[in-house]
């Protein structure tokens, strides 16, 4: 089933300038594969060369971030939103 | 010194609509008139910070800035003007809250701030501010107002998105509960590159300049515990639960930042000339005299359509990096070819994607049109 995913400004450039997408997935790190299949530099971005989800990325399930749920294997439905929410740095 | 047990007929008159709201009253304006606060930064969102908080009679201002105001600074940073071009960002905003309000005192600090000043600076202040441009800066604040127990009221921008939080108090989770370490340099887009709206600074400091206000009067819910996300775009506030986090390396149950680190200073992706062979960079004024000679060069723009749109070479192609690799095979690989972007870090990843695809004769253009308009046509924009 179809789950909403808010993409950052950040990575909107590696999903062809989309601010939500709807994958398939019951997971998180499902939904998270999908997307990254579909987009293969978005993938490269939020994972590192081993597969982990990179220090300054953080993942939420509605307003929960995942890795205090299940982490990745946290369940997500279609009445979920998952956000991506990256560090940021800008303030000049 | 500064009374902070009474107010004058001047200072009632001036706060009267901060006084007769039964929230805010005389103890809460003197409140903030023994108040101190440290501003990291009077850039983005330091100009509405700095603004609001004098207006609000905050007692005593600190600053931290060694920039000077640059015409691309005021499309968004409002506390500096026309008149004050050039001028020390720190005496530009004295100028301005001196006019604003002669009851607050301002200590300013020309320096940038360091693992050798952070907490000798910091120390004195109530509440510190983050108004930062850099990662390295952000975990230097964090880390030294969990250190001294000092909140630190957080706010961050990018394009068009914000965030904003209060980390540092005790009970509540810190910048590194959230985000453990800085991301390395080239994984997070460069400031230049970035671009920002000019009022999202103004919307982001604003809520930075109500929560120190807050917290110094101890009136209402603080951000402790929530990060707040804005899109301008989508004019959308979001809320997100955040939490201490039991291992986090500073403020955790057993930290392993127990001192301050200089992270490497660098603002997203660092230049990649110097990587790059002599054979294979040229200069605007080399490049200027082989466009005359008998066998001129090919040059290749890759930046982006809206970049191009502001100022272009003569004669060169646009062909934006992320799209290069599709047409590699309109070109000869003995084609004598230049690359260029904005400023040399974009084409020099171009100039290698070229060397490996078996391209024989490419060069990168150092330092980009910016160089160009300056050695070469300075009839050129520059942005």
């Amino acid at each position: 089933m179809p789950v909403k995913v808010i993409i950052p400004t950040a990575l909107r450039q590696y999903t062809g300038g989309q601010g939500t997408v709807s994958v398939q997935g019951g997971t998180v790190a499902e939904v998270l594969q999908q997307l990254s299949a579909e987009h293969q530099e978005f993938g490269k971005q939020i994972f590192d060369d081993t597969g982990k989800l990179r220090s300054f990325v953080n993942i939420y399930r509605n307003d929960d971030d995942v890795r205090y749920l299940e982490g990745l294997n946290t369940p997500i439905s279609e009445r979920d939103e998952l956000s991506i929410i990256p560090a940021i740095a800008g303030g000049a | 010194m500064i009374n902070t047990t009474t107010l004058s007929n001047d200072e009632i008159r001036r706060y009267s609509r901060h006084l007769i709201m039964p929230e805010v009253g005389l103890a809460g304006q003197l409140a903030l008139k023994g108040a101190s606060v440290l501003m990291i930064g009077a850039g983005g969102l330091g100009s509405p910070l700095a603004l609001y908080l004098a207006a609000a009679g905050v007692g005593h201002l600190g600053i931290v800035d060694f920039d000077v105001v640059d015409e691309s600074n005021l499309q968004r940073q409002i506390i500096h003007g026309t008149s004050t071009l050039g001028v020390p960002k720190l005496e530009s905003a004295r100028q301005r809250i001196r006019d604003l309000n002669p009851f607050v005192e301002v200590t300013g600090y020309n320096t940038g701030l360091s693992s050798q000043n952070a907490l000798e600076i910091m120390r004195d202040y109530d509440v510190v501010i983050d108004g930062t441009d850099n990662f390295p800066t952000r975990y230097l604040v964090n880390d030294a107002c969990v250190l001294l127990g000092k909140p630190n009221v957080y706010g961050s921008i990018f394009r068009f998105e914000g965030q904003a939080s209060v980390f540092g108090v005790k009970e509540g989770p810190c910048y590194r509960c959230l985000y453990p370490e800085p991301p390395p340099p080239g994984l997070v887009p460069s400031c230049a590159e970035g671009g920002v709206l000019g009022v999202l600074p103004g919307i982001i400091g604003t809520i930075q300049a109500t929560e120190a206000i807050k917290l110094i009067m101890g009136i209402g819910s603080s951000l402790v515990g929530r990060l707040m996300l804005f899109d301008a775009l989508e004019m959308r506030f979001r809320e997100l639960k955040l939490r201490k986090n039991p291992n986090c390396p500073v403020c955790g149950t057993n930290p392993t930042v127990t001192e301050l680190i200089d992270y490497q200073a660098f603002c997203g992706i660092v230049p990649e000339q110097a990587s790059l062979p002599m054979e294979n960079r040229t200069t605007p004024v080399e490049l200027a005299e082989a466009l005359r000679g008998d066998r001129p060069p090919q040059v290749i723009d890759v930046r982006e359509p809206h970049e191009w749109d502001i100022v272009h070479l003569d004669g060169a192609r646009l062909i934006p990096l992320a799209t290069l690799p599709a047409h590699l095979h309109e070109y000869d690989r003995s084609a004598h070819i230049v690359v260029h972007c904005k400023s040399g870090a974009r084409s020099a990843k171009a100039t290698q994607l070229l060397k490996d695809a078996g391209f024989r004769d490419v060069k990168n253009l150092e330092g980009g049109i910016l160089r160009w308009a300056r050695d070469v046509d300075p009839s050129l924009p520059t942005y």
